[in-house]
């Protein structure tokens, strides 16, 4: 996995709440047995018309907006278990979703593809949606050691919290299986001593 | 410390604690399918590393397999590569595989518990968010996503954080007509879509102590329409009578040892839990969904409510209603009865009873797609086909169907489905698609009346 310590870069934003990951990666796309090329179709039903053409209205069609952090209302990634939808985030170039709620195994899963989700405030997150509307240039700092998110222009800055051991996965590039294959002979031990209370019993 | 139903199994389970950091927990059984599997058998080839566990993993195919002419070969090409490469993949490294025609295949969420595989106190996952319908039988189970899986591949362990807890009461006594699927579509009308987010739900009281295992399985398989990784229900006699004899189940000696553990696993009376929630079976009426999460449900026959939230106002956009509308009388096109939600016996059976002699409206497609190969079965042996038959409805081979579309069973763009499954997102029954979430006798009803009714009028 790709190692994240920091970023600085604009942001798209998509204040909507209840994003869910059928909406992320529509099923259809779904068939494919590898990871890659799914940022194609990343919110394929809201970037295209059902005829093919692009909707001028959504929010990736338009050139004002770009970066490499996508802001999302309340409660983004719920529904669908689907890793595809991180997949396809990241492919297409986000590295940072921030929202004020995010769907657990979303999250989990945004992490080990080395997506950071940040949680911040409802205040925050209006006041940053407001100030990247009026100005999409506006740059953010994301800093992943400090936990904290910046914007240069209006001096903001929240901090965000996330798990220890995953923070530490994240900037040295790890994943869990590495650590899981570190503890096999205590699993193997868990297994024996399970097996033994079972026939003792 | 007195100790909860979940706490009990989590505990049993936990084989490593990282000082303020996750748990390593142990998986009892790895359920697996088409979709959510080939990425982690590449990434675990990438690193050389074998299968841990391979006969604690358990694979079907299901929600990507055709629900018509399953004997041919699949006529579209990534569909069937994709089915090929789990087959592959199973042979490679000695994993069961119930393929597509298999006796025993079906949706994962059926066919694992009625095979006895899904039993009380187990930790169970699988690649499908609806894996917390396995809760139903007193386990631990959730869904993961596919670096996921390939953790479990590879050491049969998830690190994880324990969810926090919290338990939902309903009690008092059902009215006439009102099913499992009402219950939980109304739990999440009260309490939304993200009240569970970081806990595990059990439920309790006596609504779900009378209810049956298929009652259970639908209510806990919803959990995480509430944002809940997993739901649970503690085992009791209902529970050990659905286990026992099953092509799985422990037998003997070890059905002995394994009851009496189980016996043991219910929340003790003073244990607490982090959150709770308490309705009476009183105040639940036949539900219906009317926008685009299963959050926003009403009673059938209340008013779609009045809101000014943008997120409230698309949902009716899409779904081309307006506030304060009534649902009743609605004319409807399609209507699903199907998916790991509503898909066991017991459903086809409510279905069965209110259709029988009668038949569908002339403009309504009806669907009717078994759970399972053994569902499918009892459907012929119990003589519901002949009921459904006779009224019109198109009773299909098992699978996933049109719960998520991914094959040939989609909705067309701008029809309203009523429909048994468990989201009702934007496009999820096919592309431009209206879902309505219901219980089978609401949607059996729908069909025969071509139009929503309000079904307590009905059966008074």
């Amino acid at each position: 996995m790709e190692k994240f310590i920091s970023i600085t870069t604009s942001a798209v934003p998509l204040p909507q709440e209840n994003i869910d990951t059928d909406q992320i990666i529509p099923a259809r796309f779904l068939k494919a047995t590898n990871r890659d090329g799914f940022g194609e179709n990343l919110f394929r039903d809201w970037r295209y018309h059902k005829d093919g053409s692009l909707n001028d209205e959504f929010v990736l069609n338009n050139n004002t907006y770009k970066g490499q952090i996508l802001i999302a209302g309340h409660n983004f990634g719920c529904g669908s278990s689907r890793e595809h939808a991180a997949w396809a985030l990241s492919d297409y170039g986000f590295k940072v979703i921030v929202s004020s709620f995010f769907a657990d195994i979303f999250k989990g899963n945004a992490l080990n593809n080395g997506v950071l989700p940040i949680q911040v405030s409802p205040e925050f997150l209006d006041s940053l949606l407001m100030t990247v509307k009026n100005k999409p240039e506006t740059q953010i700092d994301i800093n992943l050691e400090q936990q904290y998110i910046y914007l240069t222009s209006t001096g903001e800055k929240e901090n965000f919290e996330i798990d220890a051991y995953k923070k530490t996965c994240l900037m040295n590039g790890y994943d869990d299986i590495d650590f899981l294959l570190s503890k096999t002979s205590e699993i193997e031990k868990f297994e024996n001593q399970r097996e033994l209370s079972r026939v003792s019993d | 410390m007195s100790k909860t139903l979940f706490d009990k199994v989590w505990d049993a389970h936990v084989v490593h604690t990282i000082k303020d950091g996750p748990q390593v927990l142990y998986i009892d059984k790895h359920l697996i399918h088409e979709v959510t599997s080939p990425q982690a058998f590449k990434e675990l080839e990438q690193r050389n590393v074998p299968i841990f566990r391979p006969k604690q993993i358990v694979a079907t195919a299901d929600h990507n397999t055709p629900t018509k002419d399953q004997h041919l070969p699949i006529k579209d090409e990534l569909s069937r590569k994709q089915l090929k490469q789990l087959s592959e993949n199973c042979k490679k490294h000695d994993i069961e595989l119930y393929q597509l025609g298999h006796k025993y295949n079906g949706i994962v969420h059926v066919m694992a518990p009625e095979l006895g595989i899904t039993q009380p106190g187990m930790s169970i996952v699988c690649g499908d968010s609806h894996t917390s319908t396995h809760g139903a039988f007193g386990s631990i189970a959730f869904g993961i996503g596919t670096s996921q899986v390939a953790q479990v591949f590879a050491s049969q362990c998830l690190l994880l954080t324990k969810p926090k807890s919290m338990r939902i009461r309903v009690n008092g006594q059902l009215k006439k007509g009102v099913q499992p699927k009402d219950v939980i579509l109304y739990i999440i009308s009260k309490i939304g879509t993200n009240a569970g987010t970081g806990y595990f739900c059990e439920y309790a009281g006596d609504v779900f102590e009378a209810m049956s295992m298929e009652g259970r399985m639908t209510v806990c398989n919803m959990s995480i329409e509430m944002g809940a990784r997993g739901g649970m229900i503690a085992p009791d006699e209902t529970t050990f009578d659905y286990v026992k004899g099953r092509t799985f189940a422990p037998q003997g000696e070890e059905w002995n040892q394994k009851l009496k553990y189980w016996k043991s696993l219910p929340t003790e009376n003073d244990a607490v839990f982090d959150k709770e929630y308490s309705f009476e079976a009183d105040d639940i009426e036949p539900m219906i969904t009317f926008g685009t999460n299963p959050g926003m449900g009403i009673k059938v026959n209340q008013h779609i409510p009045n809101s000014n939230d943008t997120s409230f106002e698309k949902a009716l956009n899409y779904m081309n209603f307006q506030k304060g509308e009534s649902l009743v009388d609605k004319p409807i096109n399609y209507v699903f009865i199907g998916s790991c939600t509503n898909s066991r016996i017991e459903d086809f059976r409510v279905a069965a009873d209110f259709v029988k002699g009668k038949k569908k409206a002339d403009h309504v497609t009806a669907w009717l797609v078994p759970g399972s190969k053994q569902v499918e079965k009892q459907i012929e042996d119990e003589g519901l086909k002949a009921i459904f038959s006779e009224a019109g409805f198109e009773l299909r081979q098992p699978g996933c169907s049109a719960c998520l579309a991914m094959n040939d069973d989609k909705i067309p763009a701008g029809e309203y489905c009523v429909s048994t499954s468990n989201r009702n997102f934007e496009g999820r029954q096919g592309q431009g698609s209206r879902t309505l979430l219901a219980s089978p006798l609401l949607a059996a009803a729908t069909a025969i009346e071509g139009k929503i009714v309000d079904i307590t009028k009905h059966l008074n």
